[in-house]
Protein backbone atom coordinates (compact mmCIF):
# COMPACT_ATOMS: atom_id res chain seq x y z
CA UNK A 1 0.00 0.00 0.00
CA UNK A 2 0.99 3.40 -0.83
CA UNK A 3 2.38 5.95 1.89
CA UNK A 4 -0.52 7.47 3.62
CA UNK A 5 1.27 10.21 4.45
CA UNK A 6 2.54 11.09 1.10
CA UNK A 7 1.53 14.45 -0.78
CA UNK A 8 -0.64 13.07 -3.10
CA UNK A 9 -2.37 10.99 -0.43
CA UNK A 10 -3.03 14.16 1.53
CA UNK A 11 -4.28 16.13 -1.16
CA UNK A 12 -6.56 13.24 -2.13
CA UNK A 13 -7.88 12.69 1.45
CA UNK A 14 -8.36 16.70 2.12
CA UNK A 15 -10.24 17.22 -1.09
CA UNK A 16 -12.27 14.14 -1.20
CA UNK A 17 -13.39 14.50 2.14
CA UNK A 18 -14.58 17.80 1.89
CA UNK A 19 -16.29 17.05 -1.31
CA UNK A 20 -18.42 14.69 0.40
CA UNK A 21 -19.19 16.53 3.52
CA UNK A 22 -20.03 19.44 1.48
CA UNK A 23 -22.25 17.21 -0.81
CA UNK A 24 -24.05 15.53 2.26
CA UNK A 25 -24.56 19.16 3.77
CA UNK A 26 -26.17 20.58 0.72
CA UNK A 27 -28.51 17.68 0.09
CA UNK A 28 -29.73 18.02 3.80
CA UNK A 29 -29.87 21.77 3.84
CA UNK A 30 -31.94 21.85 0.57
CA UNK A 31 -33.97 19.15 1.70
CA UNK A 32 -35.03 20.46 4.93
CA UNK A 33 -35.14 24.66 3.52
CA UNK A 34 -38.76 24.58 2.83
CA UNK A 35 -39.67 22.68 6.30
CA UNK A 36 -37.27 25.82 7.75
CA UNK A 37 -39.03 28.63 6.13
CA UNK A 38 -42.51 27.23 6.61
CA UNK A 39 -41.16 27.18 10.36
CA UNK A 40 -40.23 30.10 10.02
CA UNK A 41 -43.48 31.80 8.83
CA UNK A 42 -45.40 30.18 11.09
CA UNK A 43 -43.46 31.36 14.17
CA UNK A 44 -44.19 34.70 12.83
CA UNK A 45 -48.01 34.05 11.83
CA UNK A 46 -48.01 32.43 15.41
CA UNK A 47 -46.82 35.64 17.21
CA UNK A 48 -49.03 37.87 15.21
CA UNK A 49 -52.02 35.73 15.80
CA UNK A 50 -51.21 35.67 19.55
CA UNK A 51 -50.86 39.37 20.13
CA UNK A 52 -54.10 40.05 18.66
CA UNK A 53 -55.38 37.38 20.72
CA UNK A 54 -57.43 35.92 17.55
CA UNK A 55 -56.90 32.10 18.09
CA UNK A 56 -60.13 31.81 20.56
CA UNK A 57 -62.51 33.75 17.38
CA UNK A 58 -61.56 31.70 14.69
CA UNK A 59 -60.20 28.03 15.90
CA UNK A 60 -56.92 27.85 14.65
CA UNK A 61 -53.76 30.30 13.96
CA UNK A 62 -53.95 28.92 10.10
CA UNK A 63 -57.47 30.20 10.11
CA UNK A 64 -56.66 33.24 12.23
CA UNK A 65 -53.98 34.21 10.10
CA UNK A 66 -55.66 33.57 6.85
CA UNK A 67 -58.78 36.40 8.21
CA UNK A 68 -55.43 38.67 8.43
CA UNK A 69 -54.68 41.18 5.45
CA UNK A 70 -51.53 42.26 5.19
CA UNK A 71 -50.79 45.69 3.82
CA UNK A 72 -47.69 48.08 3.12
CA UNK A 73 -47.49 51.06 4.31
CA UNK A 74 -45.48 54.60 3.31
CA UNK A 75 -44.82 55.20 6.98
CA UNK A 76 -43.84 58.90 6.03
CA UNK A 77 -47.33 59.69 4.34
CA UNK A 78 -49.27 57.32 7.06
CA UNK A 79 -50.90 55.82 3.86
CA UNK A 80 -51.65 51.93 2.70
CA UNK A 81 -49.51 51.83 -0.12
CA UNK A 82 -50.31 48.73 -3.21
CA UNK A 83 -46.70 47.58 -2.75
CA UNK A 84 -47.35 43.61 -2.93
CA UNK A 85 -46.21 42.25 0.70
CA UNK A 86 -44.66 38.78 -1.11
CA UNK A 87 -41.36 40.03 -1.28
CA UNK A 88 -41.17 42.46 1.64
CA UNK A 89 -38.50 42.07 3.66
CA UNK A 90 -37.34 44.14 6.66
CA UNK A 91 -33.37 43.47 7.04
CA UNK A 92 -33.48 44.53 3.19
CA UNK A 93 -35.29 47.37 3.50
CA UNK A 94 -32.77 48.59 6.25
CA UNK A 95 -29.22 47.65 3.55
CA UNK A 96 -31.13 50.01 0.87
CA UNK A 97 -30.39 54.21 2.20
CA UNK A 98 -33.15 55.22 -0.28
CA UNK A 99 -35.43 53.12 1.41
CA UNK A 100 -34.53 53.94 5.18
CA UNK A 101 -34.24 57.00 7.05
CA UNK A 102 -31.25 57.49 9.47
CA UNK A 103 -32.09 58.37 12.96
CA UNK A 104 -30.90 61.63 14.88
CA UNK A 105 -29.35 60.42 18.11
CA UNK A 106 -33.08 62.96 19.75
CA UNK A 107 -35.38 61.24 17.57
CA UNK A 108 -34.42 57.52 18.13
CA UNK A 109 -35.60 57.28 21.09
CA UNK A 110 -35.70 53.18 20.22
CA UNK A 111 -32.16 53.20 19.64
CA UNK A 112 -32.89 51.32 16.80
CA UNK A 113 -30.80 53.71 14.22
CA UNK A 114 -32.39 53.47 10.80
CA UNK A 115 -36.16 53.45 9.80
CA UNK A 116 -37.41 51.84 7.23
CA UNK A 117 -39.93 53.99 4.91
CA UNK A 118 -42.50 50.99 4.11
CA UNK A 119 -43.05 48.96 6.96
CA UNK A 120 -45.95 45.40 6.67
CA UNK A 121 -48.46 46.02 8.95
CA UNK A 122 -51.90 43.34 9.54
CA UNK A 123 -55.36 44.49 9.60
CA UNK A 124 -58.15 42.14 10.48
CA UNK A 125 -61.81 42.79 9.89
CA UNK A 126 -64.46 41.60 10.75
CA UNK A 127 -67.52 42.35 8.39
CA UNK A 128 -65.79 44.42 6.80
CA UNK A 129 -65.68 46.42 9.91
CA UNK A 130 -61.67 46.81 11.09
CA UNK A 131 -61.53 44.99 14.22
CA UNK A 132 -57.82 44.79 15.08
CA UNK A 133 -54.61 46.41 13.82
CA UNK A 134 -51.14 44.81 14.29
CA UNK A 135 -48.17 46.90 13.87
CA UNK A 136 -44.46 45.26 13.91
CA UNK A 137 -42.78 47.44 16.62
CA UNK A 138 -38.82 46.98 17.82
CA UNK A 139 -36.42 48.47 20.01
CA UNK A 140 -33.69 48.40 22.20
CA UNK A 141 -33.41 46.15 25.51
CA UNK A 142 -30.73 45.53 27.67
CA UNK A 143 -28.35 43.17 25.14
CA UNK A 144 -29.69 43.77 22.00
CA UNK A 145 -33.26 44.70 19.66
CA UNK A 146 -36.59 43.29 20.97
CA UNK A 147 -38.80 42.49 17.63
CA UNK A 148 -42.59 42.32 18.66
CA UNK A 149 -45.70 42.67 17.31
CA UNK A 150 -48.35 45.29 18.96
CA UNK A 151 -51.85 44.85 18.71
CA UNK A 152 -54.20 47.63 19.01
CA UNK A 153 -58.14 47.59 18.72
CA UNK A 154 -60.72 48.86 16.71
CA UNK A 155 -60.52 52.63 18.53
CA UNK A 156 -57.08 52.45 17.38
CA UNK A 157 -56.66 53.61 21.18
CA UNK A 158 -57.02 50.78 23.27
CA UNK A 159 -54.10 47.78 22.78
CA UNK A 160 -54.57 44.45 22.47
CA UNK A 161 -51.72 42.88 22.99
CA UNK A 162 -47.79 42.78 22.67
CA UNK A 163 -45.99 40.12 21.60
CA UNK A 164 -42.16 39.61 20.99
CA UNK A 165 -40.81 36.94 18.88
CA UNK A 166 -37.00 37.87 19.13
CA UNK A 167 -34.95 39.21 21.85
CA UNK A 168 -31.75 38.28 24.02
CA UNK A 169 -33.06 39.61 27.07
CA UNK A 170 -31.92 37.87 30.00
CA UNK A 171 -33.55 34.47 31.13
CA UNK A 172 -36.17 34.81 34.12
CA UNK A 173 -35.47 38.48 34.10
CA UNK A 174 -35.83 40.66 30.74
CA UNK A 175 -36.65 37.43 29.37
CA UNK A 176 -39.72 37.29 31.14
CA UNK A 177 -41.69 39.95 28.66
CA UNK A 178 -42.53 36.43 27.02
CA UNK A 179 -44.21 35.72 30.58
CA UNK A 180 -47.90 35.33 29.41
CA UNK A 181 -48.68 36.68 32.62
CA UNK A 182 -47.06 39.62 31.88
CA UNK A 183 -47.94 39.48 28.74
CA UNK A 184 -51.58 39.86 29.96
CA UNK A 185 -50.88 43.09 31.66
CA UNK A 186 -51.04 44.71 28.17
CA UNK A 187 -54.72 44.10 27.08
CA UNK A 188 -57.46 47.11 27.33
CA UNK A 189 -54.75 49.44 28.24
CA UNK A 190 -54.66 52.60 26.84
CA UNK A 191 -52.27 54.80 24.41
CA UNK A 192 -52.96 58.66 24.09
CA UNK A 193 -54.55 60.99 26.16
CA UNK A 194 -57.41 62.92 24.65
CA UNK A 195 -54.62 65.23 23.33
CA UNK A 196 -52.73 62.28 21.22
CA UNK A 197 -49.84 62.68 23.97
CA UNK A 198 -48.36 59.16 24.21
CA UNK A 199 -48.67 58.29 27.95
CA UNK A 200 -48.26 54.30 27.49
CA UNK A 201 -45.55 53.22 29.55
CA UNK A 202 -43.82 50.58 31.60
CA UNK A 203 -43.23 51.28 34.75
CA UNK A 204 -41.05 50.59 38.12
CA UNK A 205 -42.74 48.14 40.29
CA UNK A 206 -46.60 47.70 40.26
CA UNK A 207 -48.92 49.94 39.13
CA UNK A 208 -51.12 52.07 41.31
CA UNK A 209 -54.85 51.24 40.02
CA UNK A 210 -56.21 53.80 42.53
CA UNK A 211 -54.39 56.98 39.81
CA UNK A 212 -55.79 58.01 36.93
CA UNK A 213 -53.21 57.27 34.63
CA UNK A 214 -53.44 53.30 35.69
CA UNK A 215 -55.20 52.77 32.52
CA UNK A 216 -51.72 53.95 30.36
CA UNK A 217 -49.72 52.34 32.96
CA UNK A 218 -48.06 48.16 32.80
CA UNK A 219 -46.29 46.66 36.00
CA UNK A 220 -42.51 47.34 35.34
CA UNK A 221 -40.53 43.66 34.99
CA UNK A 222 -38.90 42.88 38.36
CA UNK A 223 -34.99 43.12 38.36
CA UNK A 224 -35.32 44.04 34.49
CA UNK A 225 -35.38 47.96 34.56
CA UNK A 226 -33.45 47.98 31.50
CA UNK A 227 -35.69 45.81 29.40
CA UNK A 228 -38.88 47.71 30.81
CA UNK A 229 -37.61 50.87 29.64
CA UNK A 230 -36.68 49.48 26.52
CA UNK A 231 -40.28 48.45 26.19
CA UNK A 232 -41.43 51.83 27.03
CA UNK A 233 -39.13 53.49 24.72
CA UNK A 234 -39.56 51.43 21.65
CA UNK A 235 -43.76 52.00 22.25
CA UNK A 236 -43.16 55.71 22.23
CA UNK A 237 -40.94 55.72 19.05
CA UNK A 238 -43.26 53.33 17.32
CA UNK A 239 -46.60 55.03 18.27
CA UNK A 240 -45.07 58.55 17.55
CA UNK A 241 -44.93 60.96 15.19
CA UNK A 242 -41.65 59.56 13.56
CA UNK A 243 -43.29 55.96 14.23
CA UNK A 244 -46.86 55.10 13.12
CA UNK A 245 -49.02 57.79 14.53
CA UNK A 246 -49.94 59.28 11.25
CA UNK A 247 -50.77 55.93 10.19
CA UNK A 248 -53.23 55.01 12.84
CA UNK A 249 -55.19 58.73 12.70
CA UNK A 250 -55.55 58.04 8.68
CA UNK A 251 -57.10 54.92 10.10
CA UNK A 252 -59.07 56.98 12.53
CA UNK A 253 -60.07 59.06 10.25
CA UNK A 254 -61.34 56.21 7.97
CA UNK A 255 -63.33 54.59 10.75
CA UNK A 256 -65.02 57.91 11.54
CA UNK A 257 -66.03 58.56 7.56
CA UNK A 258 -66.76 55.49 6.57
CA UNK B 1 -18.10 -7.48 26.54
CA UNK B 2 -17.74 -6.68 29.37
CA UNK B 3 -15.35 -4.13 27.41
CA UNK B 4 -18.03 -2.51 25.84
CA UNK B 5 -20.00 -1.94 28.67
CA UNK B 6 -17.04 -0.28 30.05
CA UNK B 7 -16.30 1.48 27.34
CA UNK B 8 -20.06 3.03 27.44
CA UNK B 9 -20.49 3.24 31.40
CA UNK B 10 -17.35 4.40 32.09
CA UNK B 11 -17.30 8.06 30.92
CA UNK B 12 -20.56 8.77 33.05
CA UNK B 13 -18.92 8.61 36.73
CA UNK B 14 -15.75 7.31 36.47
CA UNK B 15 -14.71 9.01 33.48
CA UNK B 16 -16.53 12.08 33.27
CA UNK B 17 -15.78 14.44 30.42
CA UNK B 18 -16.69 17.10 32.73
CA UNK B 19 -16.26 16.32 35.85
CA UNK B 20 -12.67 14.55 35.70
CA UNK B 21 -11.62 15.98 32.54
CA UNK B 22 -12.99 19.18 32.80
CA UNK B 23 -14.01 19.44 29.49
CA UNK B 24 -16.80 21.36 27.11
CA UNK B 25 -17.67 23.63 30.26
CA UNK B 26 -18.79 26.55 27.89
CA UNK B 27 -21.60 24.78 26.96
CA UNK B 28 -22.66 23.45 30.49
CA UNK B 29 -22.68 27.51 31.60
CA UNK B 30 -24.66 28.77 28.35
CA UNK B 31 -27.59 25.93 27.83
CA UNK B 32 -28.72 24.79 31.14
CA UNK B 33 -31.02 27.85 32.48
CA UNK B 34 -34.01 25.50 31.33
CA UNK B 35 -34.16 21.75 31.57
CA UNK B 36 -35.98 21.44 28.06
CA UNK B 37 -33.36 23.06 25.86
CA UNK B 38 -30.50 21.61 28.57
CA UNK B 39 -32.06 18.16 27.06
CA UNK B 40 -32.06 18.74 23.38
CA UNK B 41 -28.51 20.27 23.93
CA UNK B 42 -27.41 17.01 25.31
CA UNK B 43 -29.24 14.85 22.54
CA UNK B 44 -27.31 16.97 19.95
CA UNK B 45 -23.92 16.21 21.51
CA UNK B 46 -24.46 12.84 21.71
CA UNK B 47 -25.38 12.86 18.52
CA UNK B 48 -22.70 14.39 16.91
CA UNK B 49 -20.09 12.57 19.27
CA UNK B 50 -21.71 9.37 18.53
CA UNK B 51 -21.00 9.60 14.86
CA UNK B 52 -18.33 12.00 14.72
CA UNK B 53 -16.51 9.02 16.58
CA UNK B 54 -17.80 6.63 13.80
CA UNK B 55 -16.35 7.82 10.99
CA UNK B 56 -13.37 9.07 12.13
CA UNK B 57 -13.00 5.57 13.28
CA UNK B 58 -13.96 4.73 10.16
CA UNK B 59 -11.14 6.63 7.52
CA UNK B 60 -8.57 6.33 10.77
CA UNK B 61 -6.31 4.12 8.63
CA UNK B 62 -6.16 6.19 5.42
CA UNK B 63 -6.09 9.90 7.11
CA UNK B 64 -2.46 11.13 7.05
CA UNK B 65 -1.72 12.21 9.96
CA UNK B 66 -0.12 15.88 9.15
CA UNK B 67 -3.86 16.66 8.65
CA UNK B 68 -5.64 14.68 10.48
CA UNK B 69 -6.94 17.33 12.85
CA UNK B 70 -8.67 19.11 9.78
CA UNK B 71 -10.00 15.89 8.97
CA UNK B 72 -11.50 15.56 12.18
CA UNK B 73 -12.58 18.91 11.92
CA UNK B 74 -14.45 18.84 8.97
CA UNK B 75 -16.41 15.67 9.90
CA UNK B 76 -17.61 17.02 13.15
CA UNK B 77 -18.27 20.68 11.29
CA UNK B 78 -20.58 18.79 8.97
CA UNK B 79 -22.26 17.10 11.67
CA UNK B 80 -23.07 19.73 13.38
CA UNK B 81 -24.52 22.14 10.36
CA UNK B 82 -26.22 18.69 9.85
CA UNK B 83 -27.60 18.73 13.18
CA UNK B 84 -28.24 22.59 13.17
CA UNK B 85 -29.85 22.46 9.71
CA UNK B 86 -32.39 19.41 11.68
CA UNK B 87 -33.07 21.13 15.26
CA UNK B 88 -34.07 24.06 12.44
CA UNK B 89 -36.65 22.27 10.57
CA UNK B 90 -38.16 20.41 13.57
CA UNK B 91 -37.95 22.10 16.53
CA UNK B 92 -37.97 25.88 16.06
CA UNK B 93 -38.58 26.89 18.85
CA UNK B 94 -35.95 25.35 21.03
CA UNK B 95 -33.24 26.20 17.91
CA UNK B 96 -34.60 29.99 18.40
CA UNK B 97 -32.97 29.24 21.94
CA UNK B 98 -29.97 27.50 21.53
CA UNK B 99 -29.47 29.62 19.00
CA UNK B 100 -24.96 29.68 18.61
CA UNK B 101 -24.45 27.00 21.18
CA UNK B 102 -25.49 24.22 18.72
CA UNK B 103 -22.69 25.41 16.09
CA UNK B 104 -20.06 25.58 18.75
CA UNK B 105 -20.66 21.85 19.36
CA UNK B 106 -17.63 21.71 17.11
CA UNK B 107 -15.58 23.42 19.78
CA UNK B 108 -16.53 21.55 22.16
CA UNK B 109 -13.22 19.61 23.35
CA UNK B 110 -14.56 16.57 24.40
CA UNK B 111 -15.20 15.21 21.10
CA UNK B 112 -12.48 16.63 19.13
CA UNK B 113 -10.73 14.95 22.73
CA UNK B 114 -12.73 11.66 21.81
CA UNK B 115 -11.88 12.03 17.82
CA UNK B 116 -8.06 12.54 18.55
CA UNK B 117 -7.63 10.15 21.61
CA UNK B 118 -9.78 7.01 20.86
CA UNK B 119 -11.60 6.93 17.60
CA UNK B 120 -8.07 7.51 15.69
CA UNK B 121 -7.12 4.48 17.80
CA UNK B 122 -9.79 1.82 17.96
CA UNK B 123 -12.94 0.12 15.32
CA UNK B 124 -15.55 1.92 14.37
CA UNK B 125 -18.39 0.21 16.60
CA UNK B 126 -16.25 0.66 19.91
CA UNK B 127 -15.05 4.45 18.69
CA UNK B 128 -19.21 4.54 18.34
CA UNK B 129 -19.55 3.25 21.79
CA UNK B 130 -16.99 5.64 23.50
CA UNK B 131 -18.63 8.53 21.77
CA UNK B 132 -21.64 7.95 22.79
CA UNK B 133 -20.90 6.98 26.64
CA UNK B 134 -19.41 10.36 26.64
CA UNK B 135 -22.25 11.70 25.39
CA UNK B 136 -24.07 10.16 28.03
CA UNK B 137 -21.59 11.59 30.62
CA UNK B 138 -22.13 14.85 29.32
CA UNK B 139 -25.46 14.84 29.43
CA UNK B 140 -25.84 13.29 33.33
CA UNK B 141 -24.02 16.72 34.11
CA UNK B 142 -25.74 18.83 32.01
CA UNK B 143 -29.25 17.32 32.90
CA UNK B 144 -28.25 17.62 36.54
CA UNK B 145 -26.90 21.50 36.06
CA UNK B 146 -30.54 21.93 34.47
CA UNK B 147 -32.80 20.61 36.78
CA UNK B 148 -31.40 22.36 39.78
CA UNK B 149 -31.12 26.12 37.97
CA UNK B 150 -34.46 25.51 36.24
CA UNK B 151 -35.64 24.48 39.66
CA UNK B 152 -34.50 27.12 42.35
CA UNK B 153 -34.39 29.83 39.36
CA UNK B 154 -37.69 29.92 38.22
CA UNK B 155 -39.29 26.93 40.50
CA UNK B 156 -40.60 24.83 37.10
CA UNK B 157 -38.94 21.53 35.60
CA UNK B 158 -39.49 21.52 31.89
CA UNK B 159 -41.76 24.52 31.81
CA UNK B 160 -44.39 22.95 34.54
CA UNK B 161 -44.56 24.97 38.38
CA UNK B 162 -43.24 22.61 40.53
CA UNK B 163 -42.76 25.69 43.24
CA UNK B 164 -45.51 27.96 42.96
CA UNK B 165 -43.81 31.37 43.05
CA UNK B 166 -44.45 34.44 44.98
CA UNK B 167 -45.35 37.09 42.26
CA UNK B 168 -47.66 34.30 41.33
CA UNK B 169 -49.40 33.77 44.43
CA UNK B 170 -47.42 31.28 45.91
CA UNK B 171 -44.42 30.76 48.64
CA UNK B 172 -41.50 30.54 46.70
CA UNK B 173 -39.03 33.64 45.95
CA UNK B 174 -37.01 32.76 42.61
CA UNK B 175 -33.36 32.77 43.14
CA UNK B 176 -32.49 35.03 39.36
CA UNK B 177 -28.30 33.91 40.20
CA UNK B 178 -29.21 30.69 39.30
CA UNK B 179 -30.72 31.76 35.44
CA UNK B 180 -27.57 33.35 34.76
CA UNK B 181 -24.19 31.07 33.67
CA UNK B 182 -21.85 31.49 36.86
CA UNK B 183 -24.58 29.77 38.94
CA UNK B 184 -23.41 26.57 37.07
CA UNK B 185 -19.81 26.95 38.19
CA UNK B 186 -21.30 26.56 41.75
CA UNK B 187 -23.25 23.03 40.89
CA UNK B 188 -20.56 21.88 38.86
CA UNK B 189 -17.96 22.42 41.46
CA UNK B 190 -20.11 21.02 44.18
CA UNK B 191 -21.23 17.75 42.11
CA UNK B 192 -17.28 17.43 41.15
CA UNK B 193 -16.68 17.55 45.03
CA UNK B 194 -19.41 15.20 45.57
CA UNK B 195 -17.69 12.58 42.79
CA UNK B 196 -14.54 12.99 44.54
CA UNK B 197 -15.39 12.07 47.60
CA UNK B 198 -17.41 8.97 46.54
CA UNK B 199 -14.80 8.14 44.08
CA UNK B 200 -11.55 9.20 46.09
CA UNK B 201 -9.75 7.88 42.99
CA UNK B 202 -10.24 10.53 41.06
CA UNK B 203 -8.95 13.35 43.62
CA UNK B 204 -5.30 14.50 42.58
CA UNK B 205 -2.37 14.39 44.11
CA UNK B 206 -1.39 18.06 45.19
CA UNK B 207 0.72 20.20 43.45
CA UNK B 208 2.65 21.63 45.91
CA UNK B 209 2.41 21.25 49.66
CA UNK B 210 1.34 23.98 51.48
CA UNK B 211 4.15 24.95 54.34
CA UNK B 212 3.40 25.72 58.16
CA UNK B 213 2.53 29.37 59.15
CA UNK B 214 5.87 29.71 60.68
CA UNK B 215 6.55 32.74 63.31
CA UNK B 216 8.83 35.72 61.13
CA UNK B 217 12.69 35.23 62.18
CA UNK B 218 13.98 38.56 62.81
CA UNK B 219 16.68 38.89 60.54
CA UNK B 220 20.30 40.10 62.10
CA UNK B 221 22.09 40.94 59.29
CA UNK B 222 20.30 44.32 58.33
CA UNK B 223 22.71 47.47 57.75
Amino acid sequence: MQNKDSIKNTLLIGIGLCLVCAAVISVIAVGLKELQKSNAVLDQQKKIVAAADLKGFYGTTESAFDSIEEKIIDIEEGLITDISTKKYDLSKELKDPSRYIALSSIEDIATIKKRENFSKVFLEYREDQLNTVILPVRGYGLWGILYGYLAISSDLNTIVGLEFYQHKETPGLGAEVDNPKWKALWRGKKIYDENGEILIKVVKGKVDNNTDMSTYEVDGLSGATLTSNGVSNLLAYWLGDSGFKKFLNNLKQENING
Amino acid sequence: MAKTSEVLLSPIFKDNPIALQVLGICSALAVTSKLYPTLIMCVALTATITLSNFFISLIRNIVPSNIRIIVQMTIISSLVIIVDQLLKAYDYETSKTLSVFVGLIITNCIVMGRAEAYAMQNGPYMSMVDGFGNGLGYSVILIIVGSIRELIGSGQLLGVQILPLVSEGGWYVSNNFFLLPPSSFLIIGLFIWFLRSWKTEQVEPAEFKMSKNAPKEVKADHA
